[in-house]
């Protein structure tokens, strides 16, 4: 590991004017912010990250879980993951965040792992972790050799020729379902950017995977009030049962009245170069009977722009299969 | 705006099974080499050191954490404690017992971890049946493949608590 700056900054304008003074926000930052450290150390030890400096923002006062004014919830940047899915209101009103985040990798990686963090989890791509290799995203210009390479686990949606890197988490993917908002103060103040904001699509800069800026420190997340008689379910298909990454997941937040879906929001996960809401999905739901047949529409439908690599065509089916499924289990 | 600490080297308090502990150490310093190199307490294991077997698994604060993907001083003031401050030989924690009587273990390399994360989970919420524990343990690689008998030593402790 390349040795580094350690920053315990006394307060978040202090983190924020610390971060401020890097070059870029994104791949190759030269500062970055810990908090679990789950994904940067990982990187870091790999040398995919050589940060100067790394701010620990452990201390600072992220780490709350208020209900707002409007009767949402607002989560704290470093709030655990395990202590996020453990929240009674949590539990109770976005079960689907509370799924996904069990979901998702051990139970000692949850009890570090943070809200932030796992906004800002970087892709398993086997070719961004190894350095010996080309990779447009770690290393702009160099190639992807996941096109023609070992890319079963890659996108189907959202790529570019440029890369085909999976966004890996499962708490964004019932985020995007839930319409969270992202909360962050930066160099000229704070702002707030909805989750489908947030992450950018590969496009020809893959470097770039959020719209952060240096010096900008992500606070909180926000939800909106729960959407009352709405049924909520992550559904995560994957080569073991436990610990592992997606191979294809859904969220969906569903209401149904007289036997016709009334509102629906869908994201799909393991798919998506991003976390993948569905809009399509969700236009194709809305005002049908909630039957198998028009679950199934709403999945065509999801997949119908996706694009298979050499070795990921099943995923397209699976992916289909998948949110199906979660439909019909989430308004059984 | 308060003044900011930056250092290359740093020196922080832990309190490691019970003792004060003050040490200097380089900061890309992870929990898990402080502990095997630094304070000599070679129980706790390194295997893949990327956060992905639980042979590292120590307790910080009372919770079960991979100590090879943390900085040690990302924990300054905290409590860890790690598989020389469970139980003695004349004195055994009641899951070391338990993994004795069981079998829970083949060539030992991964054991430590294991039975740090087992005994967390027993203060973690987590459904009565097997299927629950087997969830709440797959952090934990056992290569030999002990896995039934873990789970087994992990509900005969639970039945007993």
């Amino acid at each position: 590991m390349h040795t580094f700056e350690f920053v315990r900054p006394a307060d978040s304008a202090a983190a924020v004017v610390t971060a401020a003074q890097a070059k870029t926000a994104q791949q190759g930052a030269d500062v970055r912010f810990v908090a679990g450290g789950t994904t940067l150390l990982d990187l870091m030890k790999l040398n995919v990250e050589t940060p100067a400096r790394v701010i620990d923002i452990n201390r600072l006062p992220l780490d709350k879980i208020e209900a707002t004014a409007d009767g949402g919830l607002k989560i704290g940047a470093t709030v655990r993951n395990s202590d996020l899915a453990h929240y009674p209101t949590v539990e109770r009103d976005y079960a689907v965040l509370s799924q996904a985040l069990l979901a998702g990798a051990s139970a000692q990686l949850r009890n570090m792992a943070t809200t932030a963090g796992n906004l800002l989890q970087r892709t398993r791509c086997v070719y961004f972790r190894d350095t010996a290799m080309p990779c447009n995203k770690r290393e702009p210009g160099t190639g992807c050799p996941a096109i023609t390479g070992a890319n079963r686990v890659l996108a189907i949606l959202g790529t570019s020729e440029h890369c085909i890197a999976t966004n890996p988490s499962d708490m964004c993917i019932a985020m995007a379902a839930l319409e969270a908002t992202i909360h962050v103060q930066g160099a000229n103040g704070a702002r707030a950017i909805p989750i489908g904001d947030f992450h950018l699509l590969p496009g020809s800069t893959p470097n770039r995977e959020t719209v952060l800026e240096p010096g900008d420190l992500v606070t909180h997340v926000t939800l909106p009030p729960p959407v009352a008689g709405s049924r909520q379910l992550y559904l995560k298909l994957r080569d073991r049962t436990s610990y592992e990454f997606a191979l294809a997941s859904s969220a969906v937040v569903i209401t149904v009245a007289g036997g016709r879906v009334t509102r629906a929001r869908v994201a799909l996960g393991g798919v998506g170069t991003k976390p993948w809401r569905s809009l399509e999905a969700e236009a194709a739901l809305v005002g049908q009977p909630a039957n198998q047949a028009n679950f199934r529409n709403a999945a065509e439908a999801a997949l119908r722009d996706a694009k298979p690599q050499s070795e990921n065509a099943f995923k397209i089916e699976l992916a289909k299969r998948c949110l199906t499924y979660a439909l019909q289990l989430a308004t059984a | 705006m308060q003044a900011t600490d930056i250092s290359l080297e740093t020196t922080i308090n832990l309190t490691v099974n019970g003792a004060p502990q003050a040490i200097t150490v380089d900061v890309r310093t992870s929990l898990l080499d402080l502990l095997r190199e630094r304070l000599h307490l070679s129980g706790t294991k390194k295997g893949c050191d990327h956060g992905q077997c639980g042979a590292c698994t120590v307790h910080v604060n009372g919770r079960r954490v991979t100590s090879c993907l943390t900085l040690a001083v990302m924990h300054d003031g905290a409590e860890i404690t790690t598989i020389e401050g469970l139980g003695t030989p004349d004195n055994l924690h009641p899951m070391q017992a338990a993994f004795v009587a069981c079998d829970g273990y083949q060539c030992g390399y991964c054991t430590s971890g294991q039975i740090m994360s087992a005994v967390a989970l027993l203060k973690e919420p987590c459904g009565p049946d097997d299927a629950a524990v087997k969830e709440l343990m797959s952090g934990n690689i056992c290569r030999c493949g002990a896995y039934a008998n873990i789970v087994a030593a992990i509900q005969q402790v639970r039945k007993n608590t």
